[in-house]
């Protein structure tokens, strides 16, 4: 393989890169990024540097030294916009062509918007630039900030927002929060640490409009109610960036179809990250966006699906001082059980809580708030579970 | 010099952390005391609530592995190495030693 191309230069399009390397590749290497930033990490933006924690210095993936080792081409503020798959050809918008012997597709996903006109002080929180936008506008003094969407992503920002000294509402539509992750009795144990953070959470009822010309000044919501608001956060979920694959002949159903290991149909085309549905599944976690880098360019540079992955899901979530880390698969049949810790007022108790889901005596997944060290144990065993589970299937 | 516990309440395989500025992590490693920063290089996550194996330890974040020998991460997503401190035994109980911030390795 003479060259390859990997499309999306964020973590998972970093992580192929690197292994490319690692795993012996020696051709060329071309990455291909629209945003005009270096590799970053996006975990904190809705974290520490939302908060001011932490500057733009701490998000780099990857050090300049490091990334010249990598000897790639970097072509950032470039965005794909075509894949001809008969020679692996991939358009740019600025009329350009590479072609290359593989493809990795690492476009991600981005966050889901509100029709309507756009208004000032209305933000989603995906990007660098987005992060920038709604810090700046945080630091310009007390603002009433409405949350809409309470799950991972609003609930850290409206405990960021809360921490800056802001008057915060969140809105969820579902009667509950979080619940297609957690279960309901787990989501209702974190969403009730909105309470702890002085954060309102007003759930059942969606958004009907943005009122504001020119600038946002308040939320309608369905039962009629009107949260006035100088600032809104739209964390509303994010859509898999497929759209320029449209017309390929690859399989795209909420993201890319993939096997087990990555490969999508076509030969040496493989997805990784956000963007991916591998082996049925996407997963839209840090941890996901790293482990598949390893198979996907395994599998590249061995023109076939020679392995195949079938790690533990994990995320983690950090809101109102409480660490959330979660692994496993979890069926809503599932009973939980509070192995340790207990629960004050509705709440995780002072010194956190882990929570063990089981199905016909197994555990299927473990949840932990702020019980690192207990959380590892039982992930691991999972762990060991899940692979030895497919030894035998 | 700091005080950290009695040797006979860090058993093989724990670690204890020390409350200083910053925080300290010291592990018994089968047998072997080691003290190290206990803040991951790379993001936020007390590394004595990690996994200890052998003369590694694996951050319960998102996993970087430290060399306790060598505060040297062996693997992603963490680069920089952590400060190592030394350790004495001294009347049963264990102490740090914290090194000097001209020894970081950082
Ligand atoms: C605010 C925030 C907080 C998060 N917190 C957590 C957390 O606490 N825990 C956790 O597990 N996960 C968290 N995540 C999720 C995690 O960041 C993602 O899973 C991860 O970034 C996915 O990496 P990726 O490389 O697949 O996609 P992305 O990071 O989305 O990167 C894709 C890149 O491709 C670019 N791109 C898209 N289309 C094109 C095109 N046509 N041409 C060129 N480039 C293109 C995009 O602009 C982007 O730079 C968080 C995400 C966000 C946004
Ligand atoms: S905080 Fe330790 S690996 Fe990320």
């Amino acid at each position: 393989m003479r060259t390859v191309i990997v499309v999306g230069a964020s973590l998972s399009g970093l992580y192929a890169a690197r292994e490319l390397r690692a795993q012996g590749f020696d051709g060329r290497l071309v990455v291909v990024g629209d945003e005009p930033h270096r590799p970053y990490d996006r975990p904190p933006l809705s974290k520490d540097f939302l908060t001011g924690r932490s500057g733009e210095d701490r998000l780099a993936l990857g050090d300049t030294e490091e990334l010249a080792e990598l000897d790639a081409e970097w072509l950032l503020g470039t965005r794909a916009r075509g894949l001809d798959t008969r020679d692996r050809t991939v358009l740019l918008d600025d009329g350009r062509t590479i072609s290359g012997d593989g493809v990795v597709i690492a476009t991600g996903a981005s966050a889901r918007r509100l029709p309507g006109p756009a208004l000032a002080g209305v933000h989603t929180l995906r990007t660098l630039d987005d992060a920038r936008a709604l810090r700046a506008e945080l630091t310009a003094g007390a603002r009433r900030v409405v949350v809409i969407g309470g799950g991972f992503i609003g609930a850290e920002t409206a405990s960021s927002c809360a921490g800056l000294g802001h008057d915060v509402t969140v809105v969820e539509a579902a009667p509950l929060p979080l619940v297609p992750q957690l279960g309901p009795e787990m989501a209702a144990l974190c969403a009730a640490l909105h309470r702890r953070g002085g954060v309102d959470l007003v759930t059942g009822t969606g958004v009907a409009a943005l009122r504001g010309r020119g600038a946002v000044t308040g939320v309608e919501l369905s039962d009629g109610r009107l949260l006035p608001a100088e600032v809104v956060i739209v964390g509303i979920g994010a859509v898999p960036n497929t759209g320029w694959l449209a017309g390929s002949p690859l399989a795209l159903d909420d993201g890319v179809l993939c096997d087990d290991g990555c490969a999508t149909a076509l030969p040496q085309v493989v997805a990784v990250g956000d963007v991916a549905r591998v082996g049925g599944t996407r997963a839209e976690h840090w941890t996901s966006a790293t482990e598949q880098p390893r198979i996907a360019v395994r599998n590249l540079l061995a023109g076939y699906t020679a392995e195949t992955l079938r790690p533990l899901p994990y995320f983690w979530s950090d809101q109102y001082g409480a660490r959330i880390q979660f692994a496993g698969r979890r069926l809503d049949t599932d009973t939980v059980r509070i192995a340790e810790g207990t629960v004050t007022d509705g709440a995780p108790g002072e010194g956190g809580l882990l929570a063990l889901y089981e199905r016909e005596g197994r555990t299927t997944a473990v949840l932990s708030v702020d019980r690192p060290r207990p959380f590892m144990r039982a992930r691991r065993e999972l762990g060991r579970g899940a692979g030895a589970m497919e030894a035998v299937s | 010099m700091i005080p950290v516990c009695r040797l006979d309440d860090l058993p093989a395989g724990e670690s204890a952390r020390v409350d200083t500025m910053p925080p300290i992590a010291v592990f018994n490693a089968d047998g072997e005391l080691y003290a190290i920063d206990d803040t991951c290089t790379h993001q936020d996550a007390s590394l004595s609530e990690g996994w200890l194996e052998g003369c590694l330890v694996e951050c319960p974040l998102h996993a970087a592995s430290f060399d306790l020998r060598t505060g040297l991460p062996t693997c992603l997503p963490a680069r920089r190495a952590v400060r190592t401190h030394r350790v004495t035994v001294d009347d049963g109980v264990i102490h740090v030693h914290v090194a000097a911030e001209e020894d970081t390795a950082a």
